[in-house]
């Protein structure tokens, strides 16, 4: 960051001003919008650990399946083991970076295409299993699993906090996803994280120098899943259900193009994505009352960024930044040539 | 299992191949050609569902005048996949695979405002079958989707042997650079290639549409079925796509009938999964493409 010294005061005040603009916004919004908010934010997370992964160069069709691992673990566990709910979370979140791990073994001899083919295969057998009558004692079937256990209250000396309430809930979420975003901020800084850049854009030369691609792709996907759980287990314990669709590869798509949309190059690109098009999709399609249109809209979307913008909307934030100097630097050049005219 | 379920399973078993052969040998010759995986496979399959749905099931026309409009509306779809989305991306291939996610995305919303969300059914162009024996029975409706699947398959092997454009088709899915400087041109074999992928797909679509009641959704388990042929076929051989449709349907029909359909399923993935493990080539030969 070479302009830190610069922009230092400017960025903490952004950054107040972002997070008292977080702390006030469910109070602005109607309940419906209070309850997308929530899934707003448990899709930040999801899609920012989606990009941790994208970072060695791999794209997986696997992740929302994952996302499900870590809703079914939490739910099954504090439902059945009758676990408390945070620990539970983070069990649910401990099972789908493991089997994030064991389905490396097989995924990470593939790349690419390839890769990209066999995370889908592998992603809807997980969930095929989840559906199977067989399984159904464990599963639910394609009914899922109902009535999981809501995050208990916290009662703090004359505090007590009911997390059935959005808003509350809502903080709940921002705390956690906070924390795991300063976390996936940290390990992208990190040797680690310059590692999978490496391995991204010259793995053959990151493995002549001694970094072994396979444990590093194992452990990108690793950790993303982990945190791709995570935002499951705060899904199921809000919503109280979970069913095999809601994992499915229609919903991959739309964490693909939140991606896509937003560009991956960035930490922010991803959320970036993932905000504006809810903010579109809530404002725009509910109001016009076509939500029938929805998969249309992003498939345009889609569409319009992969062939005009394929770097995403991040792309266009250099673009702004270069351009509000140069404006002001007009401005400022048109004002002393409008003084200077009158003295000629 | 008695004999007779046994000789109607292989019955069973010999349209789903059929079917699946279809499908996957356009998703194959799109791939050979363009360098692109159409993940919207499955929704021109479903497009020629609907254009039987449209025109013999509501307005009344003959069923295989309804098929052949929905080959070449289902063809016409993919020329304009190649003009609007694989040409500007033709240096891109996640790009347009990516791009035809967003087509599948918009397909399936003109399904669903044309025809609502609901299965549509499909009254059967004819009710003749034959009967081999007692429990031995193979419908015409499912013989038709037999015969064609043999006739055009065989028809786009000898026009990819035989035929000028043929040869021109399989040199640019060699070596696209040494083909346009042999004087082919890329777009043109391009289209062509488009416009038969496509199109068997969609034939695909209008024949089976009254044995499967169509819905807009109808394409999602029909492209991982494909996904399945190809990869276990090696992707990008034509030759190993029908014979990996053969093997598949069989193995998917008898699990289905023994067992059940999501354990079908499942085995079909996992088939898959150790085809890409053990030998990603596929097992029926053709060397990797780049």
């Amino acid at each position: 960051m070479p302009e830190r010294g610069v922009s230092n005061g400017l960025s903490w005040a952004l950054g107040l001003a972002l997070l008292a603009a977080l702390i006030v916004l469910p109070h602005l919004v109607s309940l419906s919008q209070k309850e997308i908010l929530v899934l707003l934010v448990i899709n930040v997370l999801l899609v920012s650990s989606y990009r941790l992964l994208t970072l060695t160069g791999e794209w997986s069709l696997a992740h929302v399946v994952i996302m499900g691992v870590g809703a079914y673990g939490s739910a099954l566990i504090s439902k059945e083991l009758a676990w408390p709910v945070p620990l539970s979370m983070l069990a649910g979140s401990s099972i789908a970076a493991l089997v994030a791990f064991l389905l490396s073994f097989p995924l990470f001899r593939m790349k690419g295409f390839y890769f990209l083919i066999g995370s889908f295969a592998a992603g809807e057998i997980i969930r095929l299993v989840w559906k199977w009558s067989e399984m159904t004692w464990l599963f639910g079937g394609p009914k899922g699993i109902k009535l999981i256990p809501p995050f208990p209250n916290i009662k703090l000396l004359s505090l007590d906090i009911d997390f059935y309430d959005p808003v509350k809930y809502y903080y709940l979420c921002l705390v956690v996803v906070a924390i795991s975003m300063v976390i996936l901020y940290r390990i992208e800084r990190s040797r680690i994280g310059l590692t999978f850049h490496a391995i991204h854009w010259q793995d053959k030369l990151a493995e002549s120098v001694g970094v072994d691609t396979f444990r590093y792709r194992t452990l990108a996907f690793v950790i993303s899943s982990f945190f791709a759980g995570l935002s499951g287990a705060l899904y199921a314990h809000y919503i109280g259900t979970v069913a095999p669709n809601r994992f499915s590869v229609e919903e991959m798509t739309y964490v693909l193009i939140w991606a896509i949309v937003g560009g991956t190059a960035t930490f922010y690109g991803p959320i970036l994505g993932v905000v504006t098009l809810t903010v579109l999709n809530e404002v725009v399609l509910r109001a016009l009352g076509v939500d029938v249109m929805r998969p249309m809209f992003y498939g345009a979307i889609l569409i319009l960024f992969i062939l005009f913008l394929p770097n995403g909307l991040e792309s266009l934030v250099p673009k702004i930044k270069a351009w509000i100097p140069r404006r002001k630097h007009k401005q400022a050049a048109e004002q002393t040539a409008e003084a200077e005219q009158p003295a000629e | 299992m008695t004999t007779e379920l046994f000789l109607q399973t292989v019955v069973n078993a010999t349209y789903a191949a059929s079917y699946m052969a279809l499908i996957a040998v356009g998703l194959v010759l799109i791939f050979g050609v363009m360098g692109v995986i159409n993940f919207a496979h499955g929704e021109l399959y479903m497009a020629g569902s609907y254009a039987v749905v449209a025109l013999y099931a509501a307005l009344g026309m003959p069923f295989f005048v309804a098929v052949a409009v929905g080959l070449i509306f289902v063809g016409l779809l993919g020329l304009l996949m190649e003009y609007g989305l694989f040409r500007p991306l033709r240096d891109n291939p996640l790009g347009g695979l990516i791009a035809s996610i967003g087509f599948l995305l918009i397909l399936q919303t003109i399904a669903v405002l044309g025809f609502g969300v609901q299965m549509e059914q499909v009254p059967p162009s004819t009710q003749g079958k034959i009967v081999f024996s007692d429990g031995v029975v193979l419908t015409y409706q499912r013989l038709y989707v037999i015969i064609a699947t043999v006739v055009l398959l065989s028809a786009l092997w000898l026009f990819l042997r035989k035929s000028k454009f043929g040869w021109a088709l399989r040199a640019c899915a060699q070596d696209r650079e040494a083909a346009a400087l042999q004087g082919i041109s890329i777009n043109d074999t391009a289209r062509l290639a488009m416009f038969i992928g496509a199109a068997l797909a969609g034939v695909a679509g209008a024949l089976t549409a009254p044995l499967v009641a169509p819905t807009p959704q109808m394409g999602h388990p029909v492209i991982i079925t494909a996904f399945i042929i190809i990869i276990v076929g090696g992707v990008g051989s034509l030759e190993g796509a029908v014979l990996a449709a053969i093997l598949y349907g069989f193995v998917s029909t008898f699990v289905t009938t023994i067992y059940d359909g999501t354990l079908a399923n499942i085995v079909g993935l996992l088939l898959m999964l150790i085809v890409l493990i053990v030998k990603p080539t596929g097992l029926f030969g053709a060397k990797e493409r780049a």
